[in-house]
């Protein structure tokens, strides 16, 4: 480089553009191959879990007896049966989670966005969602346990599960619910307003429905990511090989705990048992990430 | 996605709803249609519908639900875990015991699940960490613009995955594939304390070194979102400026987006501290349970609270035995708590992220 610049034959005024010297240009090199191989590592378990899944699981799923039928009456080491029992167990589970959870994640955020302002009860509202969201899901669990079980003396069920994925639901469903309330546009409020219109029906007939793609697709993947928790099952529902509807009583079956309790089986039969619950579940979240992406295009408001 | 919208906003949109309400009224009285009889009945004595009340009511009650949900949560664990840390035999906070089996004589102590919890939490954030803010910048400042949305979306693919099936990848795929690394690393570098021979069978793969890894995968996904936020917030005219002043790539981003970005990036990876000290399904499958205690070596086993609280739920079935395991779960609710809590206040106290 020196010798660059002691060059007799250099130019007496400097070019306007001088070219970037070599040592800026292999560290920004570096610096691009490392950002570009950090999401490139990031892929590779992504793939290699998707695939392994495919790979171990589809088999299974083929098979037609595995959505209609259960597990009843099959001895660890059979062949055959189904998965039945715990996708009625999985989605029930969550569909009864979201029920409780819908109502109170949208009044939640219609608090925060048209009520709370900067009050006290507001900003209290709003850090105690951050923390609902980061509140480990076996505690959640524990939780739903100490007041369920110990102290009203209640069985577990699957109506207990729900309960504690409510806790997991909730602050999701609050989060997005918020961000779309707040991009509806003030002057639609406004106008509302000013047609005399009660706030309250303003807010149930104007904001929510402009708002509600973007609702309905943050109700949809807090539902798929809910659906996937293994904790609360684990704590609050036993194992049914079989059947069973009842919401109220006794033990259920779901995906999650499927794997689980498979997971002891140690004959060909649980390994294609754990896997194939392992890929119907993410089939299951998948459909509902689709039903999402579905949802928020047919729903989205016109902007024009 | 928010920000096209947020700009079409007139100054002074940040108003909040009560605000808002408040402005409403005097615009309505100034209108040049002559007022509604109710119209200076609303200005003078506030007459409030009934139905905006029980809406208000509703929707305050929501909110207080939520700060009442909280303390419940922290008041029922404590007053469940209270009546069995009274029967302990050993010291909760030192004791490295955990014996819960026989209810007249709990022996129970935390230190070894503090112990793992936080090595494999750290282990995780270790890796996850580079990477993430790796990916962060990718998405904000590299990618080509057409397609940083679908990589994106491809991040938050791995979020999408439940953790039971990362367990079992990482026990059944991921194990065996780490071991003859990890028997390197003992055969090698055994003589550094973390890569010494730990308390379980590395053929296995059940060992905290491959736990952290999981981990790390699972809270990619958290730390590239929040990072990526607050990047994709850096503003322009510095970008421009560092552009203008002819600097790389790589210098725009080491003077206008890492210094922005520095608290919100702390930010998430204390978000995803709290989400690796959570971590269950995932951790308790993988994970061999060791009969010695832990020995500060990445190839050890063990449990950490998530864990040992999963494991032994199915069995609760005294609830003095129960009552050890929830004292766990209040000690993991409040670590989780105060990781958390840190991590918004970071945010908190950046006006330029809102």
């Amino acid at each position: 480089m020196s010798t660059n610049l002691a060059d007799p034959q250099r130019l007496a005024t400097p070019p306007t553009f001088q070219s970037v010297s070599v040592n800026r240009r292999i560290k920004n090199g570096i610096a691009t191959a490392l950002v570009w191989g950090a999401f490139l590592i990031a892929i590779i378990p992504l793939v290699w879990v998707l695939y392994t899944v495919i790979q171990r699981g589809f088999p299974v799923i083929l098979d037609g007896d595995w959505w209609q039928k259960s597990m009843s009456g099959l001895l660890a080491r059979q062949q055959g049966g189904g998965a039945y029992h715990a996708i009625y167990g999985t989605l029930v589970q969550g569909l009864v989670c979201a029920v409780i959870s819908v109502p109170i994640g949208i009044m939640v955020a219609i608090y925060l966005v048209e009520y709370g302002g900067r009050s006290r009860l507001s900003k209290a509202t709003t850090f105690m969602v951050d923390i609902l969201t980061g509140v480990p899901s076996i505690v959640a669990a524990l939780f739903v346990y100490t007041v369920w079980i110990t102290t009203f003396g209640l069985s577990r069920s699957a109506l207990a599960v729900s309960l504690a994925l409510v806790l997991l639901m909730v602050p999701v469903i609050v989060r997005t619910t918020e961000e779309m309330l707040k991009i509806v546009p003030d002057e639609l409020r406004e106008a509302s307003y000013a047609l005399g219109i009660p706030k309250w029906k303003t807010i149930a007939k104007i904001v929510i429905p402009t708002a509600l793609s973007g609702i309905l697709t943050g109700i949809m993947l807090a539902l798929a990511r809910v659906m996937g928790e293994t904790a609360p099952v684990l704590v609050l529902a036993a194992y049914a090989p079989f059947i069973n509807y009842n919401l109220f009583d006794g033990p259920m079956a779901s995906l999650p705990l499927m794997m689980v309790n498979e997971r002891n089986n140690p004959t060909a039969a649980g390994f294609d048992r754990i896997w194939g619950a392992a890929i119907t579940l993410v089939v299951l979240i998948t459909l509902f990430n689709l039903l999402a992406t579905v949802i928020s295009r047919a729903l989205a408001p016109k902007t024009k | 996605m928010n920000d096209p919208v947020a700009a079409l906003r007139p100054a002074g949109s940040g108003d909040t709803g009560a605000e808002r309400g408040a402005a409403a009224a005097p615009t309505a009285s100034e209108a040049p249609i002559p007022p509604t009889p109710e119209a200076p009945v609303t200005t003078k004595a506030p007459h409030v519908r009934p139905g905006d009340r029980i809406f208000r009511g509703l929707a305050t009650g929501s909110g207080v639900f939520i700060v009442v949900l909280i303390g419940a949560i922290g008041l029922f664990l404590i007053l469940q875990a209270i009546p069995s840390l009274g029967l302990d035999n050993v010291n909760f906070l030192t004791s490295r015991e955990w014996n819960t089996t026989d209810p007249t004589n709990l022996r129970f102590g935390i230190l070894d699940l503090t112990l793992v919890t936080v090595v494999v939490a750290v282990v995780a954030l270790l890796i996850a960490m580079p990477i993430a803010l790796g990916i962060a910048l990718f998405l904000t400042q590299y990618a080509p613009r057409n397609l940083a949305r679908p990589f994106a979306y491809v991040i938050d693919l791995l979020a999408a995955v439940p953790s039971i099936v990362f367990g079992l990848w990482g026990l059944f795929v991921l194990g065996p594939v780490l071991f003859p690394f990890s028997e390197w690393l003992i055969a090698n570098l055994g003589w550094i304390p973390i890569f010494a021979k730990g308390n379980v069978n590395v053929q296995l793969g059940g060992t905290i070194f491959t736990a952290g890894i999981v981990v790390a995968v699972m809270i990619l996904p958290i730390i590239t979102a929040v990072s990526r936020e607050v990047f994709e917030r850096t503003p322009t005219m510095h970008v421009e400026g560092a552009i203008a002043l002819g600097a790389t790539k790589w210098e725009v981003v080491r003077t206008t987006v890492l210094p922005f970005g520095k608290a919100g990036y702390v930010s998430a990876s204390m978000l995803g501290l709290g989400r690796a000290l959570g971590e269950t399904i995932a951790v308790a499958i993988i994970l061999s349970t060791a009969t010695s205690s832990f020995g500060w070596s990445l190839f050890d086993g063990g449990s950490t609270f998530a864990s040992k609280i999963a494991l032994a739920a199915p069995e609760f079935n005294d609830a003095r035995s129960a009552g050890a395991y929830i004292a766990a779960g209040l000690v993991l609710f409040v670590l989780t708590f105060v990781v958390n809590a840190i991590a918004r206040s970071i945010v908190a106290g950046h006006k330029e992220y809102e």
